[in-house]
């Protein structure tokens, strides 16, 4: 006996039942997919138990937005990313953000959603409508005490209209035992620029997949994500920069570290349309491995369909350089404080360009933390 | 007063015999110059008594007074008064001079509350720009401005012996005389004590040797006082090499029957 049905959906009494439903509906009709779909592959997609999840909400906080919260969300006709996302639009709790044209926030907007309902399934979708020339940054944290057992089904659609700036950062610090498989979506028109930033410190099973793209021209968008994981969690990261539009750039630097028995995949696509001449794309995923059971897996892929464009790919993955942690230890430094000093030193360049004013002492902790906790003293 | 003895050093990197039994003493306040040809084990040596990877060593003994220094890990030999200034200093993207310092200094349990304040001032001894300090450890520097980087952390954390790995490699006049005057002082101010490793003469024209050892394929095959550069400015290495065998791990040691200890 499934435990999210259709009568889940019509009871939540919402104006727009019948595309909740049918959303159900095409999420019902489909099997729920597997490692062995590319996208899926070295996903925990398999050990997912939908049923043992009963539907529920998640305590939201919201600071920064009062003058730009809207009710009338619109969201998108087109297709969700995968079933994950129609699951959310059937079940959503949406929070619309619409920045009016011109219009410059000068604070972060700081959403902040909290899981308490143990074996809950819960499904945020947050929509950031940027008119012309607007400028906002939105910072969504995910929280929950480390007891806490539940799934989390995040949405996210960013829409930059023409030379808007939108800079979203979502933070993971879910306790180790919550599923996270989030979709995001962005949109950027002509000259628009958003910044798409992640911090995954937390989660059993988080996964994060965003697909960007450039519709106008001089569009850009910059991807960068920081993420960390330890004991048994596996971060999981899918990516796609799509350049439809001419002289659009997108950028992404994804940077991540795994201990113990932990695991991490990255799999990038950079696509280029057959009109997006003169289009620069680059992308970047490094990964440390800190321990001889860590895993971390990175596939970048390129679909270019014209000539005429800027493109580049890199992708490492190994352990620390010995050479660093040497000069380190040269200088009296024990190991276990050396290896997180080239840690962290390994995180600076994403945290320097994340969206967090004055917090990135406090952020650049946590993780220090986390090491703090994970490293066995030599 | 603090000694570092070396005693029948003998290394080998990836199974190759650099070292073949080396024999030095370096004590507090004094410089001494381990000068040798491309090829001679100078690196090897600094690397082997600091503890970096990928050496082993085969015989002999390295010892800071009382303590066997090769029975203990790296950061323990930095934190008994070891300090090495490596000759391509190493880059730590993302690490701050200043945070390498201060866990330097935790992990001595002292505080860290005038690290920045004996930057400054140790900065302005060695006209090392402020503007570098902020950045990561030698990102981005040339290579004046990281041997100027190196000689700053060796002033502030004030260690009792230091090797000197051509400390003069890549540096412009200006800078290697900064960097040798900052040593000199500190060996008369803190008597610190100091080996330096190098090619040539000049670093010795302003850092002062007390003794210079001649290092040959793997051995040294002359010491004396600082008229032994005079030679070697004159000579070159040439006279030093001649005397030497060609196989230096072979020959002349079977023929005269000579022990080797290998372990």
């Amino acid at each position: 006996m499934p435990s999210l049905t259709s009568d889940d959906v019509r009871s939540l009494q919402m104006a727009d039942a019948d595309e909740r439903l049918s959303a159900f509906d095409r999420f019902a009709a489909a099997p729920l997919p597997t490692p062995q779909q590319e996208i899926w592959r070295y996903s925990r997609i398999g050990e997912l138990q939908l049923d043992s999840y009963r539907y529920g909400t998640l305590s939201t906080t919201i600071t920064g937005a009062e003058s730009v919260l809207v009710d009338d969300a619109t969201i998108d006709a087109e297709s969700e990313l995968d079933l994950f996302a129609e699951l959310n639009r059937a079940f959503m709790a949406p929070i619309h953000i619409r920045v009016p044209r011109g219009n410059v926030l000068e604070q972060p907007i700081v959403i902040t959603h909290t899981l308490r309902a143990d074996g809950t399934a819960c499904f945020p979708r947050l929509v950031i409508d940027a008119e012309a020339d607007s400028e906002v940054t939105v910072i969504e944290l995910f929280v929950s005490d480390e007891s806490v057992t539940g799934i989390i089904m995040p949405v996210l659609q960013v829409r930059a209209q023409q030379a808007a700036r939108v800079k979203y950062l979502s933070v993971n610090e879910l306790g180790s035992k919550v599923w996270q498989i989030a979709n995001q979506q962005a949109v950027g028109d002509r000259d628009s620029n958003t910044l798409l930033s992640t911090v995954a410190l937390g989660g059993d099973y988080a996964r994060v997949r965003t697909h960007a793209r450039l519709v106008g021209q001089g569009g850009s968008t910059r991807q960068v994500a920081l993420y960390f994981a330890d004991g048994t969690q596996t971060h999981d990261f899918r990516t796609t920069q799509e350049h439809i539009a001419p002289k659009t750039t997108s950028d992404l630097l994804f940077k991540g570290a795994v201990n113990d028995q932990a695991r991490s995949v990255y799999t990038g696509l950079i696509k280029i349309g057959p009109n997006a001449r003169g289009a620069q794309a680059f992308q970047t995923n490094r990964n440390l491995t800190l321990s001889d059971g860590a895993w971390a897996e990175s596939v970048p892929n390129l679909e270019i369909e014209t000539n005429d464009v800027k493109c580049s790919h890199a992708s490492t993955v190994g352990p620390i350089d010995e050479e660093q942690r040497f000069y380190l230890e040269s200088r009296g430094i024990q190991p276990d404080i050396a290896e997180r000093l080239v840690v962290l030193g390994f995180f600076d360049e994403v945290l320097g360009q994340l969206p967090v004013g004055s917090h990135a002492p406090e952020l650049r902790e946590r993780i220090s933390a986390k090491l703090h906790q994970a490293v066995v003293p030599v | 007063m603090t000694t570092l003895s070396i005693a029948n050093l003998h290394a080998s990197v990836g199974g190759k015999r650099i070292l073949n039994g080396i024999d030095l003493a370096v004590s507090s306040g004094q410089v001494h110059a381990v000068m040798g040809p491309n090829g001679a084990g100078k690196s090897t040596l600094s690397a082997v008594v600091m503890g970096q990877p990928g050496y082993t060593v085969i015989d002999g003994t390295v010892r800071l007074d009382d303590l066997d220094l090769l029975s203990m890990p790296t950061w323990q030999r930095a934190q008994a008064g070891l300090h090495l200034v490596m000759q391509y200093p190493t880059e730590v993207p993302g690490v701050a001079v200043a945070d390498v310092l201060k866990e330097a200094f935790l992990a001595r349990g002292r505080s860290t509350l005038d690290v920045e304040e004996l930057m400054s001032k140790e900065a302005a001894r060695i006209n090392f720009g402020e503007q570098f300090l902020t950045r990561s450890v030698n990102v981005d520097l040339s290579g004046g401005e990281k041997k100027r980087n190196e000689t700053l952390q060796l002033a502030i954390l004030q260690p009792k012996i230091a090797i000197l790995d051509e400390l003069d490699s890549g540096l412009d006049i200006d800078a290697l005389r900064d960097c040798s005057r900052r040593v000199e002082e500190a060996t008369n101010e803190d008597g610190l004590g100091v080996l330096v490793i190098t090619h040539y003469s000049r670093l010795l024209k302003e850092l002062k040797p007390d003794v210079v050892h001649i290092l040959v394929k793997g051995r040294i095959v002359e010491t004396g006082g600082p008229e032994l550069v005079e030679v070697l400015e004159r000579d070159g290495y040439a006279a030093f090499e001649r005397d030497q065998p060609e196989e230096s791990s072979s020959t002349l040691d079977d023929l005269f029957g000579m022990p080797h200890n290998e372990n």
